[in-house]
Protein backbone atom coordinates (compact mmCIF):
# COMPACT_ATOMS: atom_id res chain seq x y z
CA UNK A 1 0.00 0.00 0.00
CA UNK A 2 1.40 3.46 -0.64
CA UNK A 3 0.94 6.51 1.26
CA UNK A 4 0.74 9.16 -0.89
CA UNK A 5 -1.58 11.67 -0.66
CA UNK A 6 -5.37 10.50 -1.79
CA UNK A 7 -7.89 12.14 -2.56
CA UNK A 8 -9.88 13.41 0.03
CA UNK A 9 -6.80 13.74 2.24
CA UNK A 10 -5.43 17.29 3.30
CA UNK A 11 -1.97 18.07 2.23
CA UNK A 12 -1.16 18.03 5.88
CA UNK A 13 -2.69 14.68 6.55
CA UNK A 14 -0.98 13.40 3.90
CA UNK A 15 2.03 14.75 4.78
CA UNK A 16 1.91 12.95 8.60
CA UNK A 17 0.23 9.45 7.21
CA UNK A 18 3.55 9.27 5.11
CA UNK A 19 6.13 10.28 7.79
CA UNK A 20 4.18 7.40 9.39
CA UNK A 21 4.42 4.99 7.10
CA UNK A 22 8.47 6.01 7.16
CA UNK A 23 9.07 5.72 10.94
CA UNK A 24 6.74 1.90 10.12
CA UNK A 25 9.91 0.65 8.79
CA UNK A 26 11.86 1.17 12.45
CA UNK A 27 9.01 0.62 14.51
CA UNK A 28 9.24 -3.47 15.07
CA UNK A 29 13.46 -2.92 16.24
CA UNK A 30 12.39 -0.20 18.64
CA UNK A 31 9.32 -1.64 19.97
CA UNK A 32 11.44 -4.90 20.26
CA UNK A 33 14.38 -3.32 22.14
CA UNK A 34 12.26 -0.85 24.52
CA UNK A 35 10.65 -4.03 25.87
CA UNK A 36 13.32 -6.17 26.18
CA UNK A 37 16.25 -3.91 26.77
CA UNK A 38 15.38 -0.03 27.77
CA UNK A 39 12.19 -0.43 30.24
CA UNK A 40 14.11 -3.85 31.91
CA UNK A 41 17.19 -1.70 32.45
CA UNK A 42 14.89 1.73 34.00
CA UNK A 43 13.26 -1.34 36.08
CA UNK A 44 16.50 -2.83 37.08
CA UNK A 45 17.94 0.65 37.89
CA UNK A 46 14.31 1.45 40.16
CA UNK A 47 14.67 -2.42 41.95
CA UNK A 48 18.14 -1.44 43.26
CA UNK A 49 16.26 0.45 46.06
CA UNK A 50 14.16 -2.28 47.12
CA UNK A 51 13.99 -5.62 48.51
CA UNK A 52 13.03 -7.38 46.06
CA UNK A 53 13.65 -10.99 46.22
CA UNK A 54 12.81 -11.92 42.38
CA UNK A 55 9.61 -13.34 44.41
CA UNK A 56 8.13 -11.35 46.48
CA UNK A 57 6.24 -7.67 45.77
CA UNK A 58 8.94 -5.22 46.27
CA UNK A 59 9.15 -2.72 48.63
CA UNK A 60 11.32 0.87 48.71
CA UNK A 61 14.26 0.64 50.98
CA UNK A 62 15.67 3.79 49.95
CA UNK A 63 19.38 3.41 50.13
CA UNK A 64 20.14 0.57 52.33
CA UNK A 65 21.49 -1.99 49.45
CA UNK A 66 23.84 0.30 49.05
CA UNK A 67 25.02 0.76 52.37
CA UNK A 68 25.45 -2.67 52.16
CA UNK A 69 27.16 -2.48 49.45
CA UNK A 70 29.56 -0.45 50.38
CA UNK A 71 30.63 -2.74 53.27
CA UNK A 72 30.74 -5.72 51.65
CA UNK A 73 34.14 -7.23 51.28
CA UNK A 74 32.83 -9.54 47.81
CA UNK A 75 31.67 -6.83 46.20
CA UNK A 76 34.94 -4.53 46.42
CA UNK A 77 36.81 -7.85 46.09
CA UNK A 78 35.07 -8.39 42.66
CA UNK A 79 35.47 -4.54 41.76
CA UNK A 80 39.25 -4.97 42.11
CA UNK A 81 39.18 -8.36 39.92
CA UNK A 82 37.18 -6.20 37.34
CA UNK A 83 39.85 -3.60 37.56
CA UNK A 84 42.35 -5.83 37.16
CA UNK A 85 41.25 -8.32 34.46
CA UNK A 86 40.83 -4.52 32.71
CA UNK A 87 44.34 -3.86 33.23
CA UNK A 88 45.56 -7.34 32.01
CA UNK A 89 43.41 -7.21 28.69
CA UNK A 90 44.72 -3.52 28.07
CA UNK A 91 48.06 -4.47 28.03
CA UNK A 92 49.07 -8.02 27.14
CA UNK A 93 46.27 -9.11 23.76
CA UNK A 94 47.02 -5.67 22.81
CA UNK A 95 50.89 -6.10 22.86
CA UNK A 96 50.21 -8.97 20.94
CA UNK A 97 47.38 -7.81 18.73
CA UNK A 98 49.65 -4.75 17.75
CA UNK A 99 52.89 -6.94 18.01
CA UNK A 100 51.12 -9.44 15.35
CA UNK A 101 49.48 -7.01 12.77
CA UNK A 102 52.68 -5.08 12.53
CA UNK A 103 54.64 -8.02 11.89
CA UNK A 104 51.55 -9.37 9.33
CA UNK A 105 51.59 -5.48 7.91
CA UNK A 106 55.11 -6.36 6.29
CA UNK A 107 54.98 -9.77 5.17
CA UNK A 108 54.04 -10.05 1.45
CA UNK A 109 52.98 -13.66 1.09
CA UNK A 110 50.53 -16.06 3.44
CA UNK A 111 49.07 -12.60 4.96
CA UNK A 112 45.71 -13.55 4.36
CA UNK A 113 46.10 -17.34 5.62
CA UNK A 114 47.82 -16.19 9.05
CA UNK A 115 45.04 -13.60 9.70
CA UNK A 116 42.28 -16.78 8.92
CA UNK A 117 44.49 -18.72 12.12
CA UNK A 118 44.37 -16.33 14.36
CA UNK A 119 40.64 -15.29 14.02
CA UNK A 120 39.97 -19.42 14.41
CA UNK A 121 39.79 -19.14 18.74
CA UNK A 122 37.60 -16.04 18.39
CA UNK A 123 34.57 -18.14 16.70
CA UNK A 124 34.93 -20.68 19.14
CA UNK A 125 32.48 -20.68 21.65
CA UNK A 126 33.30 -20.14 25.88
CA UNK A 127 32.24 -23.49 26.61
CA UNK A 128 33.90 -25.14 24.45
CA UNK A 129 37.44 -22.86 24.71
CA UNK A 130 37.24 -23.12 28.51
CA UNK A 131 36.95 -27.28 28.36
CA UNK A 132 40.56 -27.19 26.10
CA UNK A 133 42.15 -25.28 28.33
CA UNK A 134 40.64 -26.91 31.67
CA UNK A 135 42.14 -29.82 30.14
CA UNK A 136 45.58 -28.65 29.36
CA UNK A 137 45.80 -26.51 32.73
CA UNK A 138 44.89 -29.47 34.33
CA UNK A 139 47.11 -31.07 37.16
CA UNK A 140 46.88 -34.38 36.36
CA UNK A 141 46.25 -34.88 32.86
CA UNK A 142 47.35 -31.65 31.20
CA UNK A 143 50.70 -29.82 30.29
CA UNK A 144 51.75 -28.98 33.66
CA UNK A 145 52.98 -32.72 34.70
CA UNK A 146 54.23 -33.19 31.16
CA UNK A 147 56.92 -30.22 31.69
CA UNK A 148 57.34 -31.77 35.10
CA UNK A 149 58.63 -35.15 33.97
CA UNK A 150 61.37 -32.43 31.77
CA UNK A 151 62.16 -30.65 34.95
CA UNK A 152 59.80 -27.41 34.42
CA UNK A 153 57.45 -26.96 37.01
CA UNK A 154 56.33 -23.83 37.18
CA UNK A 155 52.86 -25.30 35.36
CA UNK A 156 52.37 -28.58 37.95
CA UNK A 157 49.68 -26.95 40.19
CA UNK A 158 45.98 -26.59 39.90
CA UNK A 159 45.28 -23.19 38.45
CA UNK A 160 42.02 -22.64 38.64
CA UNK A 161 41.67 -23.95 42.05
CA UNK A 162 44.69 -21.68 44.12
CA UNK A 163 43.90 -18.25 45.06
CA UNK A 164 46.83 -16.38 44.02
CA UNK A 165 46.34 -17.94 39.76
CA UNK A 166 42.68 -18.57 39.38
CA UNK A 167 42.00 -14.84 37.86
CA UNK A 168 45.15 -15.10 36.08
CA UNK A 169 43.95 -18.43 34.84
CA UNK A 170 40.71 -17.48 33.55
CA UNK A 171 41.89 -14.23 32.27
CA UNK A 172 44.36 -16.16 30.20
CA UNK A 173 41.79 -18.39 28.61
CA UNK A 174 39.33 -15.66 27.82
CA UNK A 175 42.65 -12.98 26.35
CA UNK A 176 43.89 -16.60 24.37
CA UNK A 177 40.18 -16.25 21.91
CA UNK A 178 40.35 -12.74 21.58
CA UNK A 179 44.00 -11.45 20.96
CA UNK A 180 43.54 -12.56 17.58
CA UNK A 181 40.19 -10.30 16.76
CA UNK A 182 42.91 -7.80 17.60
CA UNK A 183 45.47 -8.35 15.38
CA UNK A 184 42.67 -8.12 12.36
CA UNK A 185 40.86 -5.01 13.68
CA UNK A 186 44.69 -3.41 14.02
CA UNK A 187 46.01 -5.03 10.56
CA UNK A 188 42.81 -3.53 8.83
CA UNK A 189 43.63 -0.17 10.17
CA UNK A 190 47.34 -0.20 9.78
CA UNK A 191 46.92 -1.31 5.76
CA UNK A 192 45.15 1.76 5.19
CA UNK A 193 48.40 3.72 6.23
CA UNK A 194 50.68 5.87 3.81
CA UNK A 195 53.20 3.97 2.55
CA UNK A 196 54.55 6.69 1.29
CA UNK A 197 55.14 7.50 5.67
CA UNK A 198 56.91 4.58 6.05
CA UNK A 199 59.54 5.56 2.70
CA UNK A 200 59.91 9.08 4.26
CA UNK A 201 60.67 7.49 7.25
CA UNK A 202 63.03 5.23 6.63
CA UNK A 203 64.87 7.93 4.52
CA UNK A 204 65.64 9.44 7.97
CA UNK A 205 66.91 6.32 8.95
CA UNK A 206 64.46 5.08 11.19
CA UNK A 207 64.36 1.49 12.62
CA UNK A 208 61.24 -1.18 12.57
CA UNK A 209 60.67 0.18 16.03
CA UNK A 210 61.02 3.43 15.35
CA UNK A 211 58.68 3.23 12.06
CA UNK A 212 56.33 1.78 14.30
CA UNK A 213 56.22 4.42 16.88
CA UNK A 214 55.80 7.23 14.65
CA UNK A 215 54.03 6.30 12.08
CA UNK A 216 51.91 3.14 12.51
CA UNK A 217 50.91 3.78 15.91
CA UNK A 218 49.38 7.66 15.75
CA UNK A 219 47.95 6.66 12.27
CA UNK A 220 46.25 3.58 13.94
CA UNK A 221 45.10 5.51 17.09
CA UNK A 222 41.33 5.95 16.40
CA UNK A 223 41.38 1.81 16.20
CA UNK A 224 43.23 1.70 19.28
CA UNK A 225 41.60 3.53 21.01
CA UNK A 226 38.32 2.20 20.05
CA UNK A 227 39.41 -1.03 21.03
CA UNK A 228 40.67 0.35 24.63
CA UNK A 229 36.92 1.26 24.62
CA UNK A 230 35.54 -1.56 24.12
CA UNK A 231 37.96 -3.69 26.63
CA UNK A 232 37.22 -1.51 29.30
CA UNK A 233 33.65 -1.57 28.34
CA UNK A 234 33.61 -5.94 28.09
CA UNK A 235 35.92 -6.09 31.15
CA UNK A 236 32.64 -4.81 33.59
CA UNK A 237 30.63 -7.62 31.77
CA UNK A 238 32.29 -10.63 31.59
CA UNK A 239 30.92 -13.47 32.66
CA UNK A 240 31.38 -16.94 30.29
CA UNK A 241 35.07 -17.88 31.69
CA UNK A 242 34.78 -17.10 35.42
CA UNK A 243 31.65 -18.76 35.37
CA UNK A 244 32.93 -21.76 33.75
CA UNK A 245 36.18 -22.45 34.57
CA UNK A 246 35.89 -21.20 38.60
CA UNK A 247 32.29 -20.06 39.04
CA UNK A 248 34.40 -17.04 40.74
CA UNK A 249 36.04 -18.89 43.16
CA UNK A 250 38.57 -20.69 45.06
CA UNK A 251 36.59 -18.68 48.16
CA UNK A 252 35.68 -15.55 45.73
CA UNK A 253 39.10 -15.21 44.75
CA UNK A 254 37.96 -15.00 41.04
CA UNK A 255 34.79 -13.29 41.54
CA UNK A 256 33.53 -10.70 39.35
CA UNK A 257 31.10 -8.31 39.57
CA UNK A 258 29.17 -10.16 36.93
CA UNK A 259 29.16 -13.70 38.57
CA UNK A 260 28.50 -12.22 41.87
CA UNK A 261 25.33 -10.02 40.67
CA UNK A 262 24.22 -13.40 38.80
CA UNK A 263 24.56 -15.26 42.01
CA UNK A 264 22.74 -12.61 44.12
CA UNK A 265 19.45 -12.65 41.61
CA UNK A 266 19.41 -16.53 40.85
CA UNK A 267 20.50 -18.37 43.54
CA UNK A 268 19.88 -16.45 46.55
CA UNK A 269 16.72 -14.84 45.99
CA UNK A 270 18.38 -11.30 46.39
CA UNK A 271 17.25 -9.33 42.79
CA UNK A 272 17.22 -5.98 44.33
CA UNK A 273 20.53 -6.35 45.71
CA UNK A 274 21.71 -8.04 42.37
CA UNK A 275 20.45 -4.87 40.57
CA UNK A 276 22.44 -2.78 42.91
CA UNK A 277 25.18 -4.19 41.70
CA UNK A 278 24.55 -4.16 37.83
CA UNK A 279 23.98 -0.34 38.26
CA UNK A 280 27.48 -0.30 39.40
CA UNK A 281 28.21 -1.92 36.46
CA UNK A 282 26.70 0.47 34.26
CA UNK A 283 28.75 3.39 36.03
CA UNK A 284 31.42 1.77 34.73
CA UNK A 285 30.35 1.76 30.99
CA UNK A 286 29.24 5.24 31.71
CA UNK A 287 32.47 6.80 33.08
CA UNK A 288 34.11 4.51 30.18
CA UNK A 289 32.01 6.61 27.58
CA UNK A 290 31.96 9.96 29.02
CA UNK A 291 35.60 9.83 29.45
CA UNK A 292 35.96 8.89 25.49
CA UNK A 293 33.82 11.51 24.69
CA UNK A 294 35.67 13.83 27.20
CA UNK A 295 38.36 13.01 25.26
CA UNK A 296 36.85 13.95 21.70
CA UNK A 297 35.44 16.94 22.64
CA UNK A 298 38.97 17.62 24.12
CA UNK A 299 40.53 17.74 20.79
CA UNK A 300 41.41 14.04 20.26
CA UNK A 301 40.79 12.78 16.87
CA UNK A 302 39.36 9.33 18.23
CA UNK B 1 64.71 -0.92 -2.17
CA UNK B 2 61.71 -1.60 -0.53
CA UNK B 3 61.67 -5.45 -1.53
CA UNK B 4 64.99 -5.52 -0.22
CA UNK B 5 64.24 -4.73 3.16
CA UNK B 6 61.55 -6.81 3.43
CA UNK B 7 62.81 -10.13 1.95
CA UNK B 8 66.23 -9.55 4.01
CA UNK B 9 64.05 -9.30 7.66
CA UNK B 10 61.23 -11.38 6.68
CA UNK B 11 62.65 -14.39 7.99
CA UNK B 12 62.13 -13.20 11.46
CA UNK B 13 59.43 -11.81 10.95
CA UNK B 14 57.84 -15.60 9.50
CA UNK B 15 58.96 -17.63 12.78
CA UNK B 16 57.07 -15.14 15.03
CA UNK B 17 53.86 -15.15 12.75
CA UNK B 18 54.18 -18.74 12.68
CA UNK B 19 54.59 -19.61 16.29
CA UNK B 20 51.58 -17.19 17.15
CA UNK B 21 49.52 -19.06 14.86
CA UNK B 22 50.75 -22.39 16.97
CA UNK B 23 49.78 -20.73 19.98
CA UNK B 24 45.93 -20.24 18.31
CA UNK B 25 45.65 -23.42 16.47
CA UNK B 26 47.50 -25.61 19.00
CA UNK B 27 44.71 -26.42 21.63
CA UNK B 28 42.05 -26.93 19.12
CA UNK B 29 44.34 -29.80 17.45
CA UNK B 30 44.45 -31.36 20.77
CA UNK B 31 40.83 -30.76 21.34
CA UNK B 32 40.47 -32.86 18.29
CA UNK B 33 42.92 -35.56 18.79
CA UNK B 34 41.79 -36.09 22.39
CA UNK B 35 38.67 -36.67 21.06
CA UNK B 36 39.26 -39.88 19.65
CA UNK B 37 41.05 -41.36 22.58
CA UNK B 38 40.37 -42.93 25.69
CA UNK B 39 40.69 -41.17 28.61
CA UNK B 40 43.83 -43.42 30.13
CA UNK B 41 45.29 -42.46 26.95
CA UNK B 42 44.89 -38.98 27.69
CA UNK B 43 46.50 -39.58 31.19
CA UNK B 44 49.60 -41.01 29.63
CA UNK B 45 50.12 -38.82 26.45
CA UNK B 46 48.07 -35.67 26.94
CA UNK B 47 48.91 -33.70 24.02
CA UNK B 48 50.10 -35.57 21.24
CA UNK B 49 49.14 -38.30 18.55
CA UNK B 50 46.14 -40.50 19.39
CA UNK B 51 47.61 -44.51 19.30
CA UNK B 52 44.57 -45.78 17.92
CA UNK B 53 42.18 -43.63 16.64
CA UNK B 54 38.63 -44.52 18.41
CA UNK B 55 35.06 -43.20 17.50
CA UNK B 56 32.88 -44.37 20.15
CA UNK B 57 33.54 -41.55 22.38
CA UNK B 58 31.48 -39.38 19.38
CA UNK B 59 28.73 -41.82 20.04
CA UNK B 60 28.75 -41.95 23.54
CA UNK B 61 28.67 -38.39 23.93
CA UNK B 62 26.24 -38.11 21.27
CA UNK B 63 23.75 -40.47 23.21
CA UNK B 64 25.16 -39.80 26.81
CA UNK B 65 24.35 -35.61 25.71
CA UNK B 66 21.49 -36.04 24.35
CA UNK B 67 22.87 -34.57 20.99
CA UNK B 68 19.50 -35.59 18.91
CA UNK B 69 17.76 -33.10 21.31
CA UNK B 70 20.27 -30.40 21.87
CA UNK B 71 21.55 -29.83 18.31
CA UNK B 72 17.84 -29.58 17.19
CA UNK B 73 17.26 -26.58 20.01
CA UNK B 74 20.33 -25.08 18.89
CA UNK B 75 19.25 -25.06 15.39
CA UNK B 76 15.61 -24.15 16.01
CA UNK B 77 17.24 -20.73 18.46
CA UNK B 78 19.85 -19.92 15.42
CA UNK B 79 17.68 -20.03 12.56
CA UNK B 80 15.08 -18.03 14.04
CA UNK B 81 16.75 -15.98 15.49
CA UNK B 82 18.47 -14.85 12.40
CA UNK B 83 14.94 -15.04 10.60
CA UNK B 84 13.53 -12.55 12.89
CA UNK B 85 16.32 -10.24 13.25
CA UNK B 86 16.76 -9.86 9.87
CA UNK B 87 13.42 -8.92 9.25
CA UNK B 88 13.13 -6.52 11.38
CA UNK B 89 16.48 -5.12 11.15
CA UNK B 90 16.03 -5.18 7.39
CA UNK B 91 13.08 -2.68 7.33
CA UNK B 92 15.19 -0.44 9.61
CA UNK B 93 17.92 0.11 7.60
CA UNK B 94 16.40 0.67 4.60
CA UNK B 95 14.53 3.67 6.72
CA UNK B 96 17.55 4.70 8.13
CA UNK B 97 19.13 4.66 4.19
CA UNK B 98 16.59 5.17 2.02
CA UNK B 99 14.01 7.24 3.26
CA UNK B 100 14.61 10.84 4.61
CA UNK B 101 13.70 10.05 8.20
CA UNK B 102 13.41 13.04 11.00
CA UNK B 103 14.97 11.99 13.95
CA UNK B 104 17.70 9.27 12.36
CA UNK B 105 20.59 10.61 14.93
CA UNK B 106 17.97 10.13 17.64
CA UNK B 107 18.02 6.35 16.66
CA UNK B 108 21.52 5.82 16.59
CA UNK B 109 21.87 7.01 19.84
CA UNK B 110 19.36 5.15 21.32
CA UNK B 111 20.93 2.14 19.86
CA UNK B 112 24.23 3.27 20.87
CA UNK B 113 23.11 3.65 24.31
CA UNK B 114 20.84 0.24 23.91
CA UNK B 115 23.73 -1.99 22.99
CA UNK B 116 26.60 -0.44 25.87
CA UNK B 117 24.15 -1.17 28.71
CA UNK B 118 25.26 -4.35 31.15
CA UNK B 119 23.03 -7.20 29.78
CA UNK B 120 22.99 -8.45 33.40
CA UNK B 121 21.53 -5.14 34.13
CA UNK B 122 18.47 -5.64 32.73
CA UNK B 123 18.23 -9.31 32.13
CA UNK B 124 17.21 -9.42 36.40
CA UNK B 125 13.63 -7.88 35.74
CA UNK B 126 13.54 -9.61 32.29
CA UNK B 127 13.79 -12.32 33.77
CA UNK B 128 10.76 -12.79 36.47
CA UNK B 129 8.68 -10.82 33.51
CA UNK B 130 9.29 -13.48 31.19
CA UNK B 131 8.33 -16.38 33.78
CA UNK B 132 4.91 -13.99 34.56
CA UNK B 133 4.10 -14.20 31.18
CA UNK B 134 5.39 -17.90 30.71
CA UNK B 135 8.09 -17.33 28.30
CA UNK B 136 11.07 -19.06 30.62
CA UNK B 137 12.08 -22.10 28.66
CA UNK B 138 10.34 -21.44 25.64
CA UNK B 139 12.31 -21.09 22.60
CA UNK B 140 10.19 -18.19 21.71
CA UNK B 141 10.65 -16.24 24.83
CA UNK B 142 14.39 -16.68 24.15
CA UNK B 143 14.39 -15.83 20.67
CA UNK B 144 12.66 -12.69 21.43
CA UNK B 145 15.58 -11.75 23.67
CA UNK B 146 18.35 -12.43 20.96
CA UNK B 147 16.52 -10.80 18.23
CA UNK B 148 16.13 -7.33 20.18
CA UNK B 149 19.82 -7.85 21.37
CA UNK B 150 20.97 -8.40 18.06
CA UNK B 151 19.21 -6.03 15.56
CA UNK B 152 20.44 -2.86 16.46
CA UNK B 153 24.11 -4.55 15.44
CA UNK B 154 22.33 -5.79 12.05
CA UNK B 155 20.63 -3.12 11.32
CA UNK B 156 23.87 -0.54 11.41
CA UNK B 157 25.29 -3.55 9.27
CA UNK B 158 22.82 -3.62 6.76
CA UNK B 159 22.32 0.28 6.78
CA UNK B 160 26.16 0.93 5.26
CA UNK B 161 25.25 -2.00 2.51
CA UNK B 162 22.07 -0.05 1.86
CA UNK B 163 23.64 3.96 1.86
CA UNK B 164 25.91 2.29 -0.81
CA UNK B 165 23.84 0.97 -3.64
CA UNK B 166 23.18 3.49 -6.50
CA UNK B 167 20.72 5.83 -6.46
CA UNK B 168 19.45 5.04 -10.11
CA UNK B 169 17.44 1.99 -9.36
CA UNK B 170 15.27 3.87 -6.47
CA UNK B 171 14.36 6.53 -8.34
CA UNK B 172 13.41 4.93 -11.64
CA UNK B 173 10.78 2.60 -9.01
CA UNK B 174 9.71 6.05 -7.61
CA UNK B 175 9.23 7.38 -10.99
CA UNK B 176 6.70 4.31 -11.84
CA UNK B 177 4.55 5.14 -8.62
CA UNK B 178 6.23 2.49 -6.40
CA UNK B 179 5.60 2.67 -2.87
CA UNK B 180 8.27 2.14 -0.14
CA UNK B 181 7.57 -1.44 0.50
CA UNK B 182 7.33 -2.71 -3.05
CA UNK B 183 11.36 -0.24 -3.06
CA UNK B 184 12.42 -2.33 -0.33
CA UNK B 185 10.74 -5.80 -1.43
CA UNK B 186 11.73 -5.92 -4.62
CA UNK B 187 15.00 -3.57 -5.28
CA UNK B 188 16.74 -3.01 -1.72
CA UNK B 189 16.24 -6.27 -0.44
CA UNK B 190 17.49 -8.29 -3.49
CA UNK B 191 20.53 -6.13 -3.86
CA UNK B 192 21.91 -5.63 -0.72
CA UNK B 193 21.92 -9.81 0.21
CA UNK B 194 25.62 -9.40 1.00
CA UNK B 195 25.07 -7.71 3.73
CA UNK B 196 22.32 -10.27 4.57
CA UNK B 197 24.14 -12.86 4.18
CA UNK B 198 27.25 -11.49 6.55
CA UNK B 199 24.46 -10.36 9.12
CA UNK B 200 22.92 -13.52 9.21
CA UNK B 201 26.32 -15.46 9.38
CA UNK B 202 27.46 -13.02 13.06
CA UNK B 203 24.07 -13.47 14.37
CA UNK B 204 24.11 -17.30 13.62
CA UNK B 205 27.13 -17.30 15.37
CA UNK B 206 26.26 -15.44 18.27
CA UNK B 207 23.24 -17.46 18.91
CA UNK B 208 24.95 -20.95 18.09
CA UNK B 209 27.84 -19.69 20.88
CA UNK B 210 25.75 -17.99 23.49
CA UNK B 211 25.50 -18.78 27.17
CA UNK B 212 24.71 -16.24 29.87
CA UNK B 213 20.94 -15.69 28.25
CA UNK B 214 20.37 -19.31 27.68
CA UNK B 215 21.62 -20.78 30.63
CA UNK B 216 18.83 -18.16 32.10
CA UNK B 217 16.27 -18.62 29.98
CA UNK B 218 16.27 -21.73 29.33
CA UNK B 219 16.82 -23.64 32.33
CA UNK B 220 15.19 -27.07 31.85
CA UNK B 221 16.70 -29.99 29.87
CA UNK B 222 14.69 -30.11 27.12
CA UNK B 223 14.50 -27.09 25.76
CA UNK B 224 17.94 -25.95 26.06
CA UNK B 225 20.74 -25.66 23.41
CA UNK B 226 23.90 -27.19 22.71
CA UNK B 227 26.23 -24.76 24.37
CA UNK B 228 24.31 -25.08 28.07
CA UNK B 229 23.73 -28.69 27.49
CA UNK B 230 27.60 -29.07 27.05
CA UNK B 231 28.35 -27.56 30.26
CA UNK B 232 26.61 -29.15 31.87
CA UNK B 233 28.00 -32.41 29.87
CA UNK B 234 31.47 -31.50 31.41
CA UNK B 235 30.69 -30.75 34.85
CA UNK B 236 28.56 -34.55 35.06
CA UNK B 237 31.53 -36.58 32.87
CA UNK B 238 34.05 -33.79 34.39
CA UNK B 239 37.41 -36.14 34.64
CA UNK B 240 36.38 -38.46 31.46
CA UNK B 241 38.46 -36.22 28.79
CA UNK B 242 38.18 -38.48 25.90
CA UNK B 243 34.01 -38.02 26.32
CA UNK B 244 34.01 -34.44 26.77
CA UNK B 245 36.12 -33.65 24.28
CA UNK B 246 34.31 -35.21 21.39
CA UNK B 247 30.92 -33.45 23.08
CA UNK B 248 33.01 -30.28 22.17
CA UNK B 249 33.81 -31.01 19.33
CA UNK B 250 30.79 -32.02 17.73
CA UNK B 251 29.66 -28.26 19.12
CA UNK B 252 32.79 -26.48 17.54
CA UNK B 253 32.99 -28.62 14.37
CA UNK B 254 30.10 -26.88 11.88
CA UNK B 255 31.29 -23.59 13.13
CA UNK B 256 34.97 -24.01 11.90
CA UNK B 257 34.25 -25.41 8.50
CA UNK B 258 31.50 -22.39 7.71
CA UNK B 259 34.16 -19.86 9.00
CA UNK B 260 36.62 -21.27 6.67
CA UNK B 261 33.94 -21.53 4.05
CA UNK B 262 32.71 -17.75 4.78
CA UNK B 263 36.07 -16.55 6.32
CA UNK B 264 36.16 -13.12 4.73
CA UNK B 265 32.39 -12.43 5.34
CA UNK B 266 32.82 -13.81 8.68
CA UNK B 267 36.07 -11.55 9.75
CA UNK B 268 33.96 -8.46 8.52
CA UNK B 269 30.73 -8.81 9.86
CA UNK B 270 32.28 -9.63 13.35
CA UNK B 271 34.95 -6.63 13.23
CA UNK B 272 32.53 -4.09 12.22
CA UNK B 273 29.87 -4.74 14.26
CA UNK B 274 31.45 -4.24 17.54
CA UNK B 275 29.70 -7.51 19.07
CA UNK B 276 31.37 -9.43 21.26
CA UNK B 277 31.10 -13.31 20.56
Amino acid sequence: MTYSSQAGTSPRAAKWLRALGRWAFVLPVLLLNLVVVVIPSVAGLAVAFTDWTGYNVPSFVGLQNFQRLFQDGVFFLALKNNLVWTVMFLTAPIFVGLMGAYILSTIKRGQMVFRVIYFIPYVVASVVNTQMWRQLLNPRVGIGPLLAERGITFLDFPIFGTRETALFGVAFVDAWHFWGFLVVLYLSAMSSVDVELYEVARLDGASRFQQFRFVTLPSIRPTLVFTILMIIIWSSTTFDYVYMLTSGGPANASELMSTYLYDNAFNRFDAGYAATIGMMMSLWVALAVAGFVYLRRRGWEI
Amino acid sequence: MFAKRRTQSSIPSYIVLILLAIFALAPLVILAMNSVKSTPEIGRNPIGLPENVLFENFTEAWEEGNYAVTTRNSIILTVSTIAGTLTIAGLAAFALARLKLKGANLIAFYFLVGTSVPAQLFMIPLFFVWREIGLVNTHIGLIIIYCALYAPFATYLLRSYMVALPEEFVEAAKIDGASNWHVFRHIIMPLSWPGFLTAGLVIGLNVWNEFLFAVTFLPGTENRPIATSLFAFQQRFGRDWGLTSAGSVIMVLPIIVLFLLLQRRFIEGLTQGGLKA
